[in-house]
């Protein structure tokens, strides 16, 4: 999975920062209601980021913002050093770039699993449908769902589904991937062949950011855990310092409800 | 009969009983209502036919003779309600869904448009379609703004007009259905604002609406009568004509009959779509 390639067919140049994603100041709110009040922070390449937080403290607002379905009312998001906040980008190019899973609904029910996997390569990177096909067939095997690639997504269980969405997600070699709870709408026994499936992308280096409220699988696979409170970072570190011995006292309060659960 | 030993490929003695009754209980039911269905039709009849009118209105609106005559005319006239028909949906299928996907753009730039749209499915949904068609019909071609063009042509157009504003609306409800995250999804796969509605959106709205779709279609070929007003010779001006020669309404049956004939397999075409669509739902399908 080389970012190279598929830099060199956008025409866009890495600029000289390691970090893949940089958030400075972002700030959103819906109507009265201030959601994100400053956000900075920074995901280097390889990292895996846990973005963890109350119900309502924004996780999902601050994944549509970097994804650019959500306009920010101040600050700036940078995607290799390209400023992806600046109204004159093409957002239709800069989303081609990462791999957006959400919680549920991520597959399209009216095409099959191979289709849904090899749309973006074949609708937005104009890649021929064979090479596409080829490599979702490879991805697919992979994840042991070969055998559904001609299915519609409606007969696979709800752990399938969410790996195809990865799958379709990684398939056109993102810079960054994005994951919004995608195990929360899942029966308890489907979660763990998804997160299994994060494990192995994370273990192969590929930088996910990644909104979740499955703890024990955030210290395990995060490099580095966000807890967002007030529409701020309130606090961040590696995953062990961070569950370990937590800094500030509402984040020992919100680990606090997870304990033992 | 000795009761048989239970095991798992010979039925039990319970279950054969039960399968006997189950198909003396079919045998009895057909058996009712074919014997119901002969004596209500025919109390049906006898009371039609010993009406004191009935041999009057038997000559002037049943006369196997006069159908004869009209066939080659009505039939003739049928074939261009079928192209006007043809025509119409290739229409109403473009300007109805160009309609629903601008009524659904969001953001100030497209306020006009949005407006429109709306005012013009207000406008067509409550404007009778025959008022519809004296205005394109004979108000249009009166400006010679265009080449002067047949009534067919103009017939087309009107219910074109009037057909897109329902055929929008339905569309736009279906559009409304498709869950929001398949947008989402399929903006961040990168698609644009146009190929998430023609590769996402739309196709899942339009089987959404199918049976609602097939309904208006029937409805339309119905109403593609309604172009003999402006003198075209369709199927009803052509029962006009031979009725007016003859002094007798059999064509019009005759007409009305083929007009029935014609859109019956579309209906039934829509009752085995939509059980089959319900069925698909029950067992969990999101489309
Ligand atoms: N489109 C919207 N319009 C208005 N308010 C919104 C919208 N989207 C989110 N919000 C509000 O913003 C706040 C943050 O929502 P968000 O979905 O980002 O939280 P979250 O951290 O993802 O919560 P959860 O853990 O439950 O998914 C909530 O109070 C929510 O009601
Ligand atoms: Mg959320």
């Amino acid at each position: 999975m080389t970012g190279g390639a598929r830099e060199a067919a956008a025409g866009i140049r890495p600029a000289s920062t390691d970090a893949v994603l940089r958030l400075q100041g972002v700030r959103k709110s819906f109507g009265a209601t201030p959601v994100l009040r400053g956000i900075d922070l920074e995901v280097r390449e390889h990292e895996v980021v846990a973005l963890i937080g109350a119900s309502g403290s924004g996780k999902s607002t601050l994944l549509r913002c970097v994804t650019l379905l959500e306009g920010l009312d101040d600050g700036q998001i940078f995607l290799r050093g390209d400023d992806i906040s600046d109204p004159r980008v093409d957002a239709d190019r800069v989303r081609a770039r990462m791999g957006v899973v959400f919680q549920q609904f991520n597959l399209f029910p009216h095409i099959r699993v191979l289709d849904n996997v090899t749309l973006a390569a074949r609708r937005v990177l104009r890649e021929p449908r064979a090479s596409a096909e080829a490599r979702a067939l490879e991805l697919l095997d992979r994840v042991g769902l070969a055998d559904k690639a001609r299915e519609y997504p409606d007969r696979l269980s709800g752990g399938q589904q969410q790996r195809v969405a990865i799958v379709r997600a990684v398939a056109t070699s993102p810079e960054v991937l994005l994951l919004d709870e995608i195990t929360s709408a899942l029966d308890p026994e489907l979660v763990g062949e998804v997160l299994d499936l994060v494990r192995e992308l994370a273990a192969e280096g590929t930088t996910i950011v990644m909104a979740t409220h499955e703890m024990a699988f955030a210290r395990d696979v995060a490099d580095r855990v966000v807890f967002l409170d007030g529409g701020v970072v309130l606090e961040q570190g590696p995953a062990a310092q961070l569950f370990a011995a937590p800094r500030e006292e509402r984040t020992r309060a919100f680990l606090a409800r997870y304990r033992g659960a | 009969m000795p009761t048989r030993p239970f095991d798992d490929t010979a039925p039990s003695a319970v279950e054969l009983e039960r399968r006997a009754y189950r198909r003396r209980q079919t045998t009895r039911s057909v058996a009712v209502s074919l014997v119901s269905t002969i004596v209500f039709a025919a109390l049906i009849w006898l009371t039609v036919v010993n009406t004191p009118g009935f041999e009057r209105v038997r000559q002037s609106f049943f006369d196997l003779d006069v159908a004869i005559a009209a066939w080659p005319r009505v039939i003739e006239g049928l074939w261009v309600n079928i192209q006007v028909l043809a025509v119409a949906v290739v229409g109403v299928a473009l300007l109805g869904t160009l309609l629903a996907v601008l009524r659904t753009l969001r953001g100030p730039v497209f306020f006009p448009l949005r407006a429109l749209a709306a005012a013009y499915t207000d406008l067509f949904r409550g404007l009778p379609l025959i008022i519809v068609l004296f205005l394109v019909g004979f108000g249009v071609p009166g400006l010679e703004l265009f080449p002067r063009n047949s009534a067919q042509f103009w017939g087309t157009i009107a219910l074109i007009l009037t057909y897109s504003a329902y055929v929008s609306e339905v569309f736009r409800a279906g559009i409304e259905a498709v869950h929001p995250s398949q947008r989402l999804a399929a903006r961040s796969l990168g698609l644009s604002h146009g190929q998430t509605m023609r590769i996402v959106v739309l196709p899942q709205a339009v089987r959404k609406v199918t049976p609602a779709l097939m309904n208006d279609f029937v409805a339309m070929q119905k109403d593609v009568g309604l172009i003999s007003v402006l003198g075209v010779v369709d199927a009803v001006r052509a029962a006009q004509i031979e009725t007016a020669q003859n002094f007798n309404f059999t064509p019009y049956v005759l007409a009305g009959l083929l007009f029935v004939l014609l859109a019956l397999p579309m209906i039934r075409l829509t009752d085995w779509y939509t059980a089959r669509l319900r069925a698909r739902e029950q067992i969990g399908s999101i489309v």
